[in-house]
């Protein structure tokens, strides 16, 4: 009977100083993440004008099927979303690959160089692109030199190329950050594996495609959830990269980098200010991560 | 047979030399662009200049980069502190006092990881212009010091940890707090090393958050002057090129200083 009691108090004391421990986290998680995810949402159902709310049910999400603004930024995240993550993964996983191969000289050297983009801040590596990507900079230059074009690029003028740019920007960020993730899984594979697929005749690609790939799954599954939360989220790059930057009219020319992020801090902080308006929007970003990351979960649960 | 892996020997290495050039050209440039004149940069010049001193004469005069700088490594440093003793402690909590609840409550911090910035950030606005925040150096450090995802990193590491120290720790009474403190921290310092070097990269090259909360020139971080500076009317490149060189060094040094940490802390997330 004694023993027992013992044991609860002991039970209690212990569940106490686990509460203790995550306490500090409980509450500054609670503060600066769960009550704005209900907050946002909240607000998401109202309109705002200055201090004043109203309470207008779906009508926001209404609103966003009829506003062009949405639907081009939409549009934007989408286009960087489909091209530059399936680019970038498999340009992640080719190196990955290639310099998982231990024959191969100099890997260390170019293991570091290849990552070396992924410690770059965004703002900073941003600019640098928008310098070398200036009408009469490096790269117009470089091109015309070596004959590949005649006329300068308007990298960074014109709606098209301007998006093939952040693209080229992004890729060169984040190429070798993703490229870590695919080392640290392909050095879990034995070496035997790739030997017999060897000896039964099987060429690089076919052992890329039918030995490399299918065991990397799961990471590549992912990295390509943190890319998708990342590109949906895309903001310092299309601010940074427009002339005149947070100050300037549009992002980008004819708003061709108008982001869905980019849209939010818009609609709050530089037209006249609806928190409603904007938070609803960002929910949106939160019902599309959802579905995303569901279709991504489904994609390699299926062939497992 | 043997000829046709000579040449895609020879293709991969061409591969890889096109990879290396395209990865550390921009620093190079970085570097060339920080001794050069405004109108040199944008044209592309490829050699050194000598306008360095320029440079970081207007950048330090100008601009007010001592200020700033300080203010960087100020908030950096103070989140890496507050991050690693908050998020070490919640790990250890989690995984040492395994409990039902405290379960359920860790299963909804990973859930929330999914939620991008952007949805968070209206109410984290009106919320700490309520607090009196506004334009205050704490309001860029509070919202990261919770950190999910560094939580989860300690707590993978700590589940190696053997459960057996602690129980002897406790038959020899010593306190849990005491337990912590100076048995269970000492001997995962690497996680700690590569928990820091996640939080300060986070911290100093952050952007939207202190867009919002910063208004006055005296409070901006490095990151904030950068982008200003080059949204200005007639940017001076050679200068935001210096420094864009003063806020990529930091990161550059740990990573070839702690390469084995620096890559560790972004592999925590997958490492089971």
């Amino acid at each position: 009977m004694l023993k027992s009691s013992t044991k609860k108090n002991a039970d209690r004391t212990h569940n106490a100083y686990g509460w203790l421990f995550i306490s500090l986290a409980l509450i500054l998680i609670s503060v600066f993440m769960f009550y704005p995810i209900g907050h946002s949402f909240y607000l998401s159902t109202m309109r705002t004008k200055g201090i004043v709310q109203q309470f207008v049910g779906l009508n926001n999400y209404i609103r966003l099927l009829q506003d062009p603004m949405f639907i081009l930024a939409l549009k934007n995240t989408f286009t960087f979303f489909l091209i530059q993550v399936p680019i970038m993964l498999l340009l992640g996983l080719i190196f990955a690959t290639i310099l998982n191969d231990n024959t191969i000289k100099f890997r260390g050297v170019f293991r570091t160089a290849l990552f070396l983009p992924a410690v770059t801040s965004l703002v900073a590596y941003t600019i640098l692109f928008k310098m070398m990507f200036s009408s009469e900079g490096f790269i117009n230059n470089l091109l015309m030199n070596m004959h590949i074009i005649q006329e300068p690029i308007p990298w960074l003028l014109d709606p098209f190329w301007s998006k093939v740019t952040i693209i080229i920007a992004l890729t060169w960020r984040w190429t070798g950050y993703n490229m870590v993730f695919y080392l640290s899984g392909l050095q879990n594979i034995p070496k035997e594996i790739y030997e017999a697929a060897e000896i039964d005749g099987a060429g690089k690609v076919q052992q890329f495609i039918r030995i490399t790939v299918p065991i990397l799954k799961p990471i590549i599954v992912f990295t390509s959830i943190m890319s998708t939360i990342g590109t949906l989220q895309l903001f310092d790059e299309p601010m940074n990269l427009s002339m005149g930057g947070t100050t300037s009219s549009t992002i980008g020319p004819g708003n061709s980098l108008l982001t869905l992020s980019v849209y939010i801090y818009n609609l709050s902080f530089k037209y006249v200010p609806n928190f409603g308006y904007a938070a609803t929007v960002s929910y949106v970003i939160v019902f599309i991560v959802a579905i995303l990351s569901f279709i991504q979960f489904k994609v390699a649960g299926d062939k497992n | 047979m043997k000829k046709r892996c000579k040449i895609g020997r020879i293709l991969v290495y061409v591969l890889l030399i096109i990879a290396f050039v395209v990865s550390v050209f921009p620093f190079y440039w970085m570097i060339v662009g920080m001794t050069n004149s405004a109108v040199d940069v944008v044209k592309g010049k490829m050699t050194f200049g000598n306008q360095l001193f320029t440079n970081l004469h207007t950048l330090f005069t100008s601009f007010n980069m001592t200020e700033i700088l300080l203010n960087s490594l100020k908030i950096s440093g103070l989140t890496v502190i507050g991050t690693l003793i908050v998020a070490s402690m919640a790990a250890y909590g989690f995984e040492m006092y395994p409990s039902a609840s405290r379960e359920t409550a860790y299963g909804l911090l990973l859930l929330s990881m999914m939620v991008p910035f952007a949805a968070l950030m209206i109410p984290l606005f009106r919320l700490i212009v309520k607090f009196g925040l506004l334009n205050q150096h704490i309001s860029l450090i509070l919202i990261w010091v919770g950190s999910v995802f560094i939580i989860f990193f300690f707590r993978q590491s700590l589940k190696t940890f053997p459960k057996e120290i602690i129980q002897a720790a406790r038959v020899d009474g010593s306190g849990e707090f005491r337990t912590f403190f100076f048995i269970v921290i000492p001997s995962i310092k690497s996680t700690y090393a590569a928990a820091a070097i996640y939080s300060f990269m986070l911290s100093w090259n952050a952007y939207l958050w202190p867009l919002i909360v910063i208004q006055t020139d005296d409070k901006q971080t490095v990151t904030l002057l950068i982008s200003s500076m080059s949204s200005a009317y007639f940017p001076e490149y050679g200068v935001i090129m210096t420094a864009i060189v003063i806020a990529t060094l930091p990161m550059v040094l740990i990573f070839f200083g702690l390469q084995k940490h620096f890559v560790q802390g972004m592999l925590g997330s997958i490492k089971q």
